[in-house]
């Protein structure tokens, strides 16, 4: 195709080319290559296979995470409603963080979902292509002389290498976000482990390490806010307990009351 | 003119599609290359949205290889920048 000068798919099309060449050697023989393009489509399985395994042990911290929201929420409530505002602070803090946290994971849950969709989608048209081959070459040998059948069988495993090269470079895309994603798995692992979801009740009544890094991580703001809602709405028996504080009054009271 | 947007799919355009094609990769190239991120976005996500809307499908059990290869959608801006630089999105 004469004339095709844009850029931006001249450079692409060139290092597909330039993966291709070092896929596809023109030496090898037919049946060889068919036997190795099957070989590639096992690997595009196992690649994929390793999105949902990575995929599923976030989903494994969105699970165990929701449970430590739902029981600090409890402990938090608790806590207040024996009018222990501190540790019901505590509570709170952590609670925001394994918020932020879940938030988080949920995003790369849908991410890697789409990257599996995508490689899911690709493999597919892999798959189509590699049997269409199959067919293609066995046709083309039993119709044209040896040197012309080796011509026409290269242009037809043209058409699997460049999908083969895609597969590959939609693989290595994927790859790279899940390492991103295994970091940030990680680092939510260690705060777990490091107990910072857990019973607050075996915390006893000072302040450790782990609370001191947690008021920084979380938005204390928002922690005001809820515990200011939470005495609300426990709207406690000792009636004094459930004052909130002056500058977090501030409720949606002022404006447009029916 | 069978156009593949990577990780996508190939498409087929009519040949009478190419002046306007160009058009639109010129477009990306020159937003990219003024460091232009908004322009780069609009631009690029216009030219991917032109070949899905005017070319057909081609049947995945084609061997046919593309005249064009576009990158992929989810390509950042900075990608785009290596891309004209050197690395781009396959390491050279």
């Amino acid at each position: 195709m004469a004339g095709l000068t844009g850029r931006l798919s001249t450079v692409v099309k060139a290092k597909v080319s330039k993966l291709l060449d070092r896929a596809e050697d023109p030496a090898e023989t037919l049946d060889y290559s068919y036997q190795r393009q099957v070989e590639q489509l096992q690997n595009v399985k196992k690649g994929i296979a390793d999105v949902v395994t990575a995929k599923k042990r976030l989903q494994m911290q969105e699970n165990s995470l929701q449970q430590s929201v739902v029981k600090l929420d409890t402990q938090a409530r608790q806590a207040l409603s024996t009018g222990n505002e501190e540790l019901a602070r505590t509570a709170l803090e952590r609670k925001n963080v394994a918020q932020t946290e879940l938030q988080s994971l949920d995003t790369q849950v849908t991410e890697l979902e789409t990257q599996q969709e995508k490689l899911t989608e690709s493999e597919k048209q892999l798959r189509a292509k590699i049997e269409a081959f199959r067919t293609k070459k066995e046709v083309i040998k039993a119709q044209y002389s040896a040197a012309e059948a080796q011509v026409r069988i290269s242009e037809a495993a043209t058409g699997v290498g460049e999908q083969m090269a895609d597969v590959g470079l939609a693989m290595q895309r994927a790859v790279d976000k899940t390492e991103n994603m295994k970091a940030r798995a990680d680092a939510v692992s260690e705060l777990e482990q490091a107990g910072t979801f857990d019973d607050l009740t075996a915390l006893g009544s000072g302040e450790d390490d782990i609370d001191q890094q947690l008021k920084q991580l979380s938005s204390q703001s928002a922690v005001d806010d809820e515990l200011a809602k939470m005495k609300g709405e426990i709207g406690q028996g000792g009636g004094d307990a459930a004052q909130i504080p002056p500058g977090e009054a501030k409720q949606p009271s002022e404006s447009g009351q029916a | 003119m069978i156009v593949r947007i990577s990780g996508e799919r190939q498409y087929e355009l009519a040949d009478e599609e190419q002046a306007r094609l160009n058009e639109l990769e010129n477009a990306v190239v020159s937003a990219v290359e003024g460091g232009r991120q908004d322009g780069f976005a609009e631009s690029f996500e216009q030219l991917l949205g032109y070949v899905r809307e005017r070319g057909a499908p081609l049947p995945d059990e084609e061997l046919e290889g593309s005249d064009l290869i576009l990158p992929p959608a989810d390509l950042t801006f900075a990608e785009a920048g290596r891309e004209f630089t050197g690395e781009g999105l396959i390491p050279d």
